[in-house]
């Protein structure tokens, strides 16, 4: 097997001037990697920055409504910054110092990536860049005057779409031409080898503390654990360190927009075929000649046409399994849960809830349920509240 | 022979640089794409590189996006290009190249694919996004079907020039400086150092793109390369005209000083 891929998925496929720096980054990372040094510099700032371990919390009022399975809460959106993405820009920013890089780039969707990487590079007094589409910029406003706050330049992308996907090629446009003194920070688990890795790596931290507190609280392992997947970060980190455990059913859960039998939706495996995207070989949303097809979906951090190469495979594979959940039903599951717990998530975690809510009544008391609560749902109070008020006009 | 090949032979017996030309196809409409590569072969270009529209132009910048964009409004599918070349070929025999990105092949399916542009006459490939690492999946089908999977090089390959340029025939395609294709007015001033470095560790011959505009650039670069590719620019006139042939022929004689 290829050392790059994931099975046949992920690899390099990008244009030469980028192969140099990729290399560089591998051979750094291996490096970081293996020096405990390395380790202990990222562990201190996810406890005394982040705030970590996130907390694995029992949420009793839903599983008494639920009747089914008891339901776990792995509470991401605790995080310093409010999501995981904060896990995987602090080992890629300590790794951009250790490199010597005073510049750091990144993409951004709904702007939570962009945010987490301002604050990084904030934290560590760097140069950071952000590229995000005309229109998520538009969509996300909050999240743009929080970024120039923490001394970011917020970048528009025009082609395209002008969403994640071309804030994403601009990005790479721009890497392409300043490598040499610039790190790319990736924001989900996709893109060209060692990315897909390595962010899954500083993501795996998630599955890591959930695993440790699942066996402290329940003296035995999840029946299923389930979570959203765009690219798919938070998902992988989840279910890394639980691939050898097959009894634990591993469930990324799409977003299906306004439906997979619509063109607006966002469901790469439902919808999808293998092809080309960011540099990676993936499952694909594309048109007949291979073009990307441009998705949809109410959450923007899902809202992506590929999927990380590691999520095909698990697919491939069938050690994961794959569902997909409409805007409605994502939007019900942040009331539900908002009103049964006290706590908001986010747009895309709710997409892991709804499903979560499907299943649970079905399985048995004794079985255990984690779900990744991956984000919180402040940023999407505005999307949420102008969606209530249509309703009300209707 | 591969065409490609002969023409670099051909040119290199009357000492004289290959000047490549790139057009988009479906810019403005793939009617006029046929008519245009025609124009640049009678303003004097020896080798002609068609660009097919692809929705994500990773090392693209903005002058080829919009024209891809445009390709598209014009409701261009690449079947309507294959037919397109097919109808150049009936009328010519320049060595015609595709710049086709990865995704667009690998949907078709990588035989598939070669075998098409085999039937109507492709010569050659360029692939911007499939580096030496990941080529041998469509290199096994090209090589059978004598088609030249055309090897790209950047000013940061330096070990690894001597391994992407071990081919048997076609050309190197060296970028000439960091970032995406585009009109440029500075060139990093060890280019000329990199261009010699390329020449060295390979037979094939080597053709220099990206950034290049003007025939003082051209004439620049034809010192150090044996080819030199002109893309942006021409993208920029064709749609600066409207697609005009005549107007191309006349830009193209410019750059080559054929006229």
């Amino acid at each position: 097997m290829n050392s790059t891929k994931f099975g046949e998925f992920g690899g390099q496929y990008v244009p030469e001037s980028l192969m140099h720096p990729l290399k560089d980054l591998e051979k750094a990372y291996e490096e970081a990697k293996n020096d405990p040094e390395f380790k202990k510099e990222y562990d201190y700032y996810i406890k005394e920055y982040v705030g970590g371990p996130s907390p694995l919390y029992f949420a009793r009022n839903l599983t008494e409504k639920l009747g089914g399975a008891k339901v776990y809460l792995k509470r991401e959106d605790l995080n310093h910054t409010g999501a995981h993405k904060i896990n995987n820009v602090l080992g890629q920013v300590l790794l951009a110092k250790r490199m010597g890089k005073k510049k750091v780039i990144a993409e951004t969707g709904a702007g939570q990536h962009g945010v987490a990487t301002a604050t990084g590079a904030a934290l560590f007094n760097m140069e950071c860049t952000v590229f995000m589409g005309e229109e998520d910029m538009e969509r996300q406003r909050l999240n743009v005057f929080r970024m120039e706050m923490l001394g970011a330049k917020v970048v528009p992308a025009l082609s395209g779409t002008k969403t994640l996907k071309d804030a994403t090629n601009e990005a790479i446009r721009e890497w392409v031409r300043t490598a040499e003194d610039t790190f790319y920070v990736i924001g989900s688990v996709v893109g060209p080898h060692p990315y897909p890795m390595m962010v899954r790596d500083f993501q795996r931290i998630i599955g890591d503390e959930t695993k440790k507190e699942i066996l402290k609280k329940e003296g035995k392992l999840p029946d299923a654990i389930v979570a959203c997947v765009g690219g798919g970060s938070n998902a992988a980190g989840m279910f890394y360190p639980f691939l050898e455990d097959t009894d634990v059913k591993l469930i990324g859960v799409e977003a299906a927009g306004k439906g997979i039998d619509t063109p607006l939706h966002a469901a790469t495996f439902a919808k999808g075929r293998k092809g080309i995207i960011h540099g990676m070989k993936t499952y694909l949303i594309q048109d007949d000649d291979g073009n990307i097809y441009p998705v949809y979906s109410i959450s923007a951090g899902l809202d992506y046409p590929g999927i990380g190469p590691e999520h095909s495979y698990l697919y491939h594979t069938k050690r994961a399994q794959y569902v997909s959940i409409t805007d409605d039903e994502a939007v019900d599951a942040v009331y539900q849960l908002s009103r049964s717990e006290g706590i908001i998530p986010a747009l895309e975690s709710a997409h892991a809830v709804a499903h979560a809510l499907k299943i649970i009544p079905h399985m048995k008391k004794d079985e255990i349920v984690v779900i990744n609560i991956s984000g919180r749902g402040d940023k999407d109070m505005h999307t949420i509240v102008s969606l209530a008020a249509k309703e009300e006009n209707k | 022979m591969n065409r490609i090949t002969a023409k670099f032979e051909e040119l290199k017996k009357a000492d004289k640089t290959a000047f490549i030309g790139y057009v988009t196809a479906g810019d403005p409409e793939i009617e006029k794409t046929a008519e245009l590569v025609l124009a640049m072969e009678q303003g004097g270009a020896d080798i002609a590189e068609i660009g097919i529209p692809y929705s994500d132009p990773l090392a693209d910048g903005p002058v080829i996006q919009d024209a891809a964009l445009r390709a598209f409004e014009s409701g261009i599918c690449v079947a309507d290009i294959f037919a397109c070349v097919k109808r150049i070929r009936e009328k010519s025999d320049i060595p015609l190249l595709f710049l086709v990105y990865y995704n667009t092949i690998f949907n078709a399916g990588n035989e598939e694919f070669t075998s098409s542009c085999k039937d109507v006459g492709i010569d050659g490939l360029i692939v911007p996004d499939l580096p030496m690492e990941e080529r041998d999946e469509l290199k096994v089908y090209t090589d059978a079907a004598d088609i030249c999977l055309v090897p790209l090089v950047a000013p940061t390959s330096k070990e690894r020039v001597k391994e992407i340029a071990h081919e048997k025939s076609g050309f190197i395609y060296c970028v000439s400086t960091m970032g995406v294709t585009g009109i440029r007015d500075e060139f990093n001033e060890n280019v000329t150092e990199y261009l010699k470095d390329v020449k060295r560790q390979t037979n094939l011959p080597i053709a220099v793109g990206f950034g290049i505009s003007n025939r003082e650039k051209v004439k620049f670069f034809s010192q150090y390369a044996d080819g030199v590719i002109v893309g942006s620019a021409i993208v920029k006139q064709v749609y600066e005209t409207g697609g005009d042939p005549e107007a191309l022929k006349s830009f193209i004689s410019g750059l080559t000083n054929n006229n």
